[in-house]
């Protein structure tokens, strides 16, 4: 059972890699300038609001077998919810956030509700033809600028005057907190009777039907959970980039998400977090490389990709338990 | 088959029951009735519709015609959770295990299944010893006491057989749908199952499908004999066993 919480937990090989990324994103504001690479406290900002995707991604996909190809949809609906609201001069948070999580939650009730009648590579398929739904919605939506994306002029307001999103301190360190939630919440969802029935599902859903569960009702309310958490990241990712385009909702964009999560390792807690570290880091870098590699810096990336999914089943966090641990892992 | 039953004494009963698959007839007008206590067992040959019949009972499939009644209503239309909930807990042929969870959450989650909604978010199940501690005592139960921690998938095939009894049982249904319980066992642990069977007899009313005729002579009360969807006869071991109909198609071949 992973405890997050435990101090015995933090020893072990996947709890330190997890640490050091905590320390990473947390201090990150203070090492960045250190170093003279300022950049990076927004390269980290953006990353940890695709932790945050992740994480949510990982709910129903590591734990519910649900592998969803329009896990974006949410990202976009919680950013262009932000986007067409400010537009509309309606910039309080306490209106902005309930609509677009309150919507997030309506979409993905309506969403799950038709893919789940289907299962396997259909419940892909499905998935990824909602999701491309609203992003044809979204670029065919001229008021709010359509292919060229709309620009937010204010910030979310909280009209609190010391918590103002309008510094990026702040915004960096409300990213950070949401972040850290949401693990933890994921980590209360996992491992309580909810959790259970899930996890159940994913591994022989006929059983659970025949222990008496009426599984379909349970991944439901799973998928709701993974769009309203996925919506903050949008609505975090607006307030962030002060920028909203129909780019945050197409599929590439669920895609990478899905990247993510099997990098850092699917069903592993803290995963998707190491993986969206990575993921962004390691793009970083490559791009920023002169020469060939940083013109081509995809040739590295996409084989590194699929060394990954081929050779490092579980991810990073299955791949470090592997090198460190003594028992030489479960089987 | 006929005579005339007392209805309060019937725990589950087919009438007419009807499947087809395609132009193949898999349950052909199939009527029985499973007293109160008793461990009625449905013997046949492969392709008889034994475990066509099972999904029927349990939900999984629907029939094309006719009615289940059970412990007093009718469950024909009802779907598997619902027919769990109401007491009616079926094991697979074919052992359906959560292979990634230990034995022991294994039958927590059966257990939990009988526990009102799952809709509860928050507190941790390993902290909850209502479900923990009933769990443990079906496992000791079945004789899987001191494997409770084992990765279900990492049991050998026999535990893994007592796992799936121990989590039909885990919920105290009223019936138990047992889908050859013996399937795939050594001779010493179908004996063990046989035993284990026998002293839970009377607590369960039980539907037993098997191939292992001693077990079948040894635990039924009466013998249901399925030849083509069609129950060719129905009765005590030893009527069964006299029947000549019965020794010709099915017996006989031994």
């Amino acid at each position: 059972m992973k405890v997050l919480l435990d101090i015995q937990a933090l020893k072990t090989p996947r709890g330190i890699v997890a640490t050091i990324v905590v320390l990473l994103c947390g201090l990150m504001p203070i090492i960045a300038p250190a170093i003279g690479e300022s950049f990076y406290v927004d390269v980290f900002a953006r990353t940890m609001i695709w932790a945050i995707a992740a994480v949510s991604l990982n709910l129903i996909m590591g734990y519910g077998g649900m592998i969803s190809f329009g896990h974006a949809a949410f990202f976009g609906i919680g950013a262009y919810t932000i986007g067409i609201l400010a537009f509309h001069g309606v910039t309080s948070a306490w209106v902005q956030w309930p609509v677009a999580l309150i919507l997030s939650a309506l979409v993905g009730l309506v969403f799950g509700a038709i893919s789940l009648r289907t299962k396997g590579v259909y419940f892909i398929m499905i998935t990824l033809a909602l999701a491309q739904m609203l992003y044809f919605l979204s670029v065919s939506a001229q008021r709010y600028g359509s292919d060229d994306g709309l620009t937010i002029n204010d910030r979310s307001d909280f009209g609190i005057g010391f918590f103002n999103l309008d510094d990026d301190l702040t915004l960096y360190y409300l990213i950070f907190a949401v972040l850290l939630l949401c693990v933890y919440v994921s980590w209360r969802i996992v491992n309580s009777p909810f959790g259970m029935v899930v996890r159940g599902a994913k591994s022989n859903d006929n059983r659970m039907q025949a222990l008496g569960y009426p599984t379909t009702r349970y991944k439901l309310t799973a998928f709701v959970i993974a769009g309203v958490m996925c919506g903050m990241a949008g609505v975090l990712d607006a307030n962030l980039e002060e920028f909203v385009s129909p780019d945050a909702l197409n599929w590439p964009r669920s895609g990478e998400m899905i990247f993510m999560v099997v990098l850092g390792g699917m069903g592993s807690l803290f995963g998707p977090v190491t993986g969206a570290v990575v993921f962004w880091l390691l793009q970083d870098f490559l791009a920023n490389w002169r020469g060939f590699i940083g013109d081509h810096w995809a040739i590295i990336f996409g084989p590194f990709l699929i060394l990954v999914v081929l050779f490092a089943r579980g991810g990073i966090h299955g791949l470090v338990d592997r090198l460190f641990s003594r028992k030489g892992g479960a089987q | 088959m006929t005579g005339v039953q007392d209805p309060l004494a019937s725990m589950l009963s087919a009438e007419s029951l009807i499947k087809n698959f395609g132009g193949i007839v898999a349950t052909d007008s199939l009527s029985f009735d499973v007293a109160q206590g008793e461990i009625h067992a449905i013997i046949g040959p492969n392709g008889a519709g034994k475990t066509t019949l099972i999904s029927q009972l349990s939900g999984t499939l629907m029939p094309d015609g006719g009615q289940i009644r059970f412990d007093g209503s009718d469950i024909t239309r009802m779907t598997a959770p619902q027919r769990a909930r109401r007491g009616l807990a079926r094991s697979f042929q074919i052992t359906s295990i959560f292979k990634d969870f230990s034995a022991l959450d294994n039958v927590v989650l059966a257990i939990q299944a009988h526990r009102g909604h799952s809709f509860r978010f928050w507190r941790p199940v390993v902290d909850d010893l209502s479900l923990r501690d009933p769990a443990r005592a079906v496992l000791e139960e079945v004789g899987l006491g001191a494997r409770a921690d084992v990765l279900a998938g990492n049991l050998a095939h026999g535990e893994q057989r007592q796992l799936e009894i121990a989590m039909a049982i885990a919920s105290e249904p009223k019936m138990l749908l047992l889908d050859e319980p013996m399937a795939g066992m050594g001779p010493e642990e179908s004996e063990r199952m046989t035993a284990y069977l026998r002293s839970i007899k009377g607590r369960y009313t039980m539907l037993l499908v098997e191939h292992d005729m001693d077990a079948v002579f040894a635990l039924a009360d009466t013998i249901t004999v399925l030849v083509y969807g069609r129950a060719i006869a129905s009765g005590p071991p030893d009527t069964i066993r006299a029947n000549a109909e019965v020794r010709a198609a099915y017996l006989g071949e031994d």
